[in-house]
């Protein structure tokens, strides 16, 4: 009997990813726990291991297809001490969605099924696989609405990989087709297809530019989201950024007494770590600047989740501290540099980069003095952190020398006026240049 | 680890989650620190339900003429009503322990408590009979449901003796003769319309400018209609500013429009919503994010504590029993590494008053503010031949589509037993069906469920009995 082996939903959200790579081929034994490919979504690359012992019967997608569907079926495994057959699978045996939980969450085996418990019929019956190339007289499973949606959206139903049960093929599966968002549900961010460019392209040849003079790099799932979501975000959201001037003489002087009394913890504070805090706090101080855009209304978060945008190679990811306003210094320091480490490394999950509530992006390490970025939607403001450097400083009237960080806001003006701007950057001005405050 | 999973609270959402996890081979244990069933079972859904029916029965003991009937010496007592309540409760409690001893679950009776511990908070048990268990999980499931919301700084707290929750509300010692409910959710029109059809003067308090606020506006106004009819009273958009006790009985002291009122009865029954039972388990020790008395989760249950979950009540609305079994389910086969069943099913919500309320998916109202252009239909029992024959004439169904695609994006009952209907429009809603397959189904004549059919159809001009 042969097992087939499911793409796995990375997410709670995602509906579908690019096959980057395969581990192994035709043929190759597998045991439990062996890395057998790997999965690319908007952000994110993770490695699917084999649930199950056997035989590799046939990788079914190629290593590099784009937008598999959730649940389509992406190889074939034949049980231990089978012959590998052709028989179609006839057991599901889908992998755990998420890989942090893959140890402790994979099926047990059919054997160590307690004899009372019964596996209802459903679950036995074998997942539909996508079908793209259906011939004309095969049944398509598909809701009523799924099909009556296709129809005057002009889709052939045979194209679209159906994620209802069974493979059939709902609502959620055309709105995603059409490349649109359910109207009364809007996607979260990472949900859209990534294939949505807005803009017709003219080729580069049509514009003057010589075949053969450039080299083109394909664009990957992290570009294509980085790319669509900027255009949607800069196109879309009337922004404007506010800026300010900070005296950091202060905050670096309790920077060092913090780092002196946590060096036998390992910890060390950066100052992007006491930007993140004072915004959390200065949320806290001036709650309409954490907040969103809805067309039922202004969402206003609960809590201060900050987003922190990290370069990483082929783009940039905004991790989240999650709760920020509830957590010490020690305590962003840890999770930053962790988050930080493991996006470098692309071994974030989705959970832990998808919907934060306010972004915070720091150039002052490359010497940037200031910017404005990209409002990151649905979050209502961004903050840029340019670099601290003396500067001469008008005081009491003569000149002298201070420590000056300018930052940036950006504002979406559906939500956040100028005024709530500017009381949360002189919120967060107060708390930076004296730093007790935070604790108060 | 000594389980796979340890569920706390044994409730629908616990019990039910139990033996899924069972199913899927997974080793689980259950903590209870009550009765088996939890608060549905044992002083909620199930012995309420006792009481209604033998209050609809002696109602109709007055209608008997209408059939043609009479009877003399039509009376009730009180201790047997509800000692039958009791016993229906005791005899589904019975059948959940048979349901744990068959899926092999093994059943802890005691108060848990959550620790720290490595890679999954620890459980430690203080047993009922005596003594403390510590037993490790892979995964822990909260389930430990809600209880009623009281605000003691104007008086709305039981006192066990006449201010009620419903959980005095369901074994008091006497029927009152009057009585104040304070809050017309599901919970104060269930007892209200007991109470009231034993022949208590019943007031009923609603802070919102319309009783059952959650429901279609239309729904709200035929059942203030359809209550007063039987005697209920009802103030509206009124804030109570205080409960007092008096010598015999209470006092409720409220605004209504700008004028103050103060009323009295024997008794108040306190059902002003729920708050989840999110004390004493250790959760701020665990860091886990607690929202307005309720465990924030992910889509599948997870809270941000590694190897923690919550479902139904504590987890947040609606608070219903049937949502809190679908979320335990979802959780448990998202654990075991299925691909588990749609989570955001529409959840039907029922009403057993009399008449009774049924609705599922969104209320006219609420589909327009969603940016829909609903296309909506109507039909009325009074026309429907079987609820002429039947006597209960009262009520309609109403249908919500989508004027542009023909998903039924909601639908609203009220009448006779239409709680027993409302799955119909539930299972077309999560087959994404369309006006046009409700249309093509054959509903059987003569039924009630007829003018689910005829709503569907007057909602495009289609209706063939009005």
């Amino acid at each position: 009997m042969s097992i087939e082996i499911l793409m796995p939903a990375l997410s709670p959200t995602m509906e579908e990813g690019t096959l980057a790579k395969w581990h192994v081929k035709a043929g190759d034994t597998v045991k439990a726990g062996d890395v057998i490919a790997e999965i690319e979504t908007d952000k994110a690359t993770m490695e699917v291991e084999a649930v199950d012992e056997g035989v590799i019967e046939a990788l079914l997608i190629d290593a590099g297809t784009e937008n598999v569907k959730v649940n389509a079926v992406i190889a074939r495994l034949a049980g231990e001490g089978e012959p590998p057959s052709a028989s179609v699978a006839s057991r599901q045996t889908p992998l755990p969605p998420e890989g942090g939980e893959r140890s402790a969450s994979a099926p047990p085996p059919e054997g160590e099924v307690s004899s009372g418990a019964k596996q209802p019929a459903t679950e036995g019956a074998s997942p539909m696989a996508p079908k793209l190339n259906g011939s004309s007289g095969e049944r398509i499973f598909a809701s009523p609405l799924a099909r009556r949606l296709a129809q005057a959206a002009g889709i052939d139903l045979k194209s679209i990989a159906g994620s209802g049960p069974h493979g059939r093929v709902i609502k959620a599966d055309v709105d995603a087709a059409r490349g649109k968002a359910p109207s009364a549900a809007p996607a979260q961010s990472g949900a859209a297809p990534a294939s949505a460019l807005p803009r017709q392209h003219q080729s580069l040849e049509q514009q003057g530019i010589l075949a053969g003079s450039y080299d083109l790099v394909p664009l990957d799932g992290m570009r294509k989201t980085i790319a669509r979501r900027m255009t949607d975000s800069f196109r879309d959201v009337p922004h404007f950024p506010l800026t300010i001037d900070l005296e950091i003489d202060g905050l670096l002087a309790a920077r060092a007494k913090i780092n002196a009394m946590l060096e036998k913890d390992g910890v060390k504070v950066s100052v992007n770590d006491l930007v993140i805090k004072a915004v959390a706090v200065a949320l806290g101080r001036v709650p309409e600047a954490n907040a969103s855009y809805t067309p039922e209304g202004i969402a206003l978060h609960h809590h201060a989740d900050i987003a922190m945008a990290v370069a990483i190679d082929g783009g940039l990811i905004t991790p989240i501290i999650r709760a920020a306003e509830t957590k010490g210094l020690a305590r962003i320091a840890t999770e930053a540099k962790d988050l930080a480490t493991r996006a470098r490394d692309k071994k974030l999950k989705p959970e832990e980069f998808q919907g934060g509530t306010f972004t915070v992006s720091n150039m002052g390490m490359m010497g940037i003095r200031s910017f404005a970025s990209i409002i990151n939607e649905p979050q209502a403001c961004i903050l840029s952190v340019g670099a601290g450097e003396q500067r001469p400083v008008v005081k009491n009237g003569a000149l002298a020398i201070a420590t000056v960080m300018t930052v940036t806001l950006t504002c979406d003006h559906r939500v956040v006026d100028g005024a709530i701007g500017g009381r949360f950057l002189s919120a967060f001005k107060a708390l930076i240049e004296d730093p007790l405050t935070m604790i108060v | 680890m000594d389980f796979d999973v340890i569920i706390i609270g044994s409730g629908p959402g616990g019990y039910v989650t139990a033996i899924r996890a069972s199913q899927l081979g997974l080793k689980t244990a259950i903590v209870e620190r009550a009765e088996l069933g939890g608060i549905c079972l044992n002083w909620g859904c199930i012995p309420t339900k006792a009481l209604l029916k033998s209050g609809e029965v002696y109602e109709q003991l007055s209608h008997l003429g209408d059939y043609g009937l009479s009877a003399t010496g039509a009376a009730f007592d009180f201790g047997k009503i509800i000692a039958r309540s009791r016993g229906v409760a005791k005899k589904m409690e019975g059948g959940v322990a048979f349901l744990m001893k068959k899926h092999k679950i093994e059943v802890l009776f005691g108060t848990a408590t959550l620790e720290k511990g490595a890679p999954t908070p620890k459980v430690t048990v203080a047993l009922n009979a005596g003594g403390k268990r510590t037993i490790t999980g892979k995964h822990v499931i909260l389930a430990t449901g809600a209880r009623a919301r009281t605000i003691p700084a104007i008086g709305l707290e039981s006192d066990g003796d006449r201010v009620w929750t419903y959980r005095d509300a369901l074994a008091p010692k006497a029927c009152p003769k009057s009585l104040i409910v304070i809050g017309s959710g599901a919970i104060g029109v269930e007892f209200a319309s007991f109470y009231r059809a034993l022949g208590a003067e019943v007031t009923v308090i609603e802070a919102l400018d319309r009783i059952l606020p959650v429901e279609d506006e239309e729904v709200s106004r035929a059942a203030h209609k359809a209550f007063e009819k039987r005697g209920l009273k009802f103030r509206v958009a009124a804030k109570v500013t205080k409960l007092s006790k008096r010598k015999t009985g209470v006092s409720v002291a409220l605004e209504a429009g700008g004028k103050a009122e103060t009323l009295e009865a024997d008794v108040a029954i306190v059902a002003v919503g729920i708050t989840g039972n999110v004390e004493n388990l250790g959760l701020e020790a665990l860091g886990v994010t607690v929202d307005r008395g309720h465990v924030v989760t992910d889509g599948h249950g997870k809270t941000n504590v590694a190897g923690l979950y919550a479902i139904g009540d504590i987890a947040g609305p609606p608070w219903l029993a049937h949502k809190a079994s679908h979320e335990g389910v979802h959780c448990v086969e998202h654990i075991a590494g299925l691909k588990p069943s749609n989570l955001n099913a529409p959840i039907p919500g029922c009403t057993y008053s009399n008449p009774q309320i049924a609705s599922v998916g969104l209320t006219e109202a609420a589909a327009k503010a969603a940016g829909h252009e609903p296309k909506v239909g109507r039909f009325p029992f009074r026309v429907n031949g079987k609820a002429v024959a039947a006597g209960e004439i009262e009520g309609f169904v109403k249908t919500v589509f989508d004027g542009k695609t023909g998903a039924l994006l909601g639908a609203h009952m009220i009448g006779h037993e239409v709680t027993e209907m409302i799955q119909g429009f539930a299972l077309a809603m999560t087959l994404e069906a369309t006006e046009e397959d409700l249309m093509a189904t054959v509903f059987p004549h003569p039924t009630m469920s007829e003018a689910m059919h005829e709503a569907v159809l007057d909602a495009y001009e289609r209706v063939l009995h009005l």
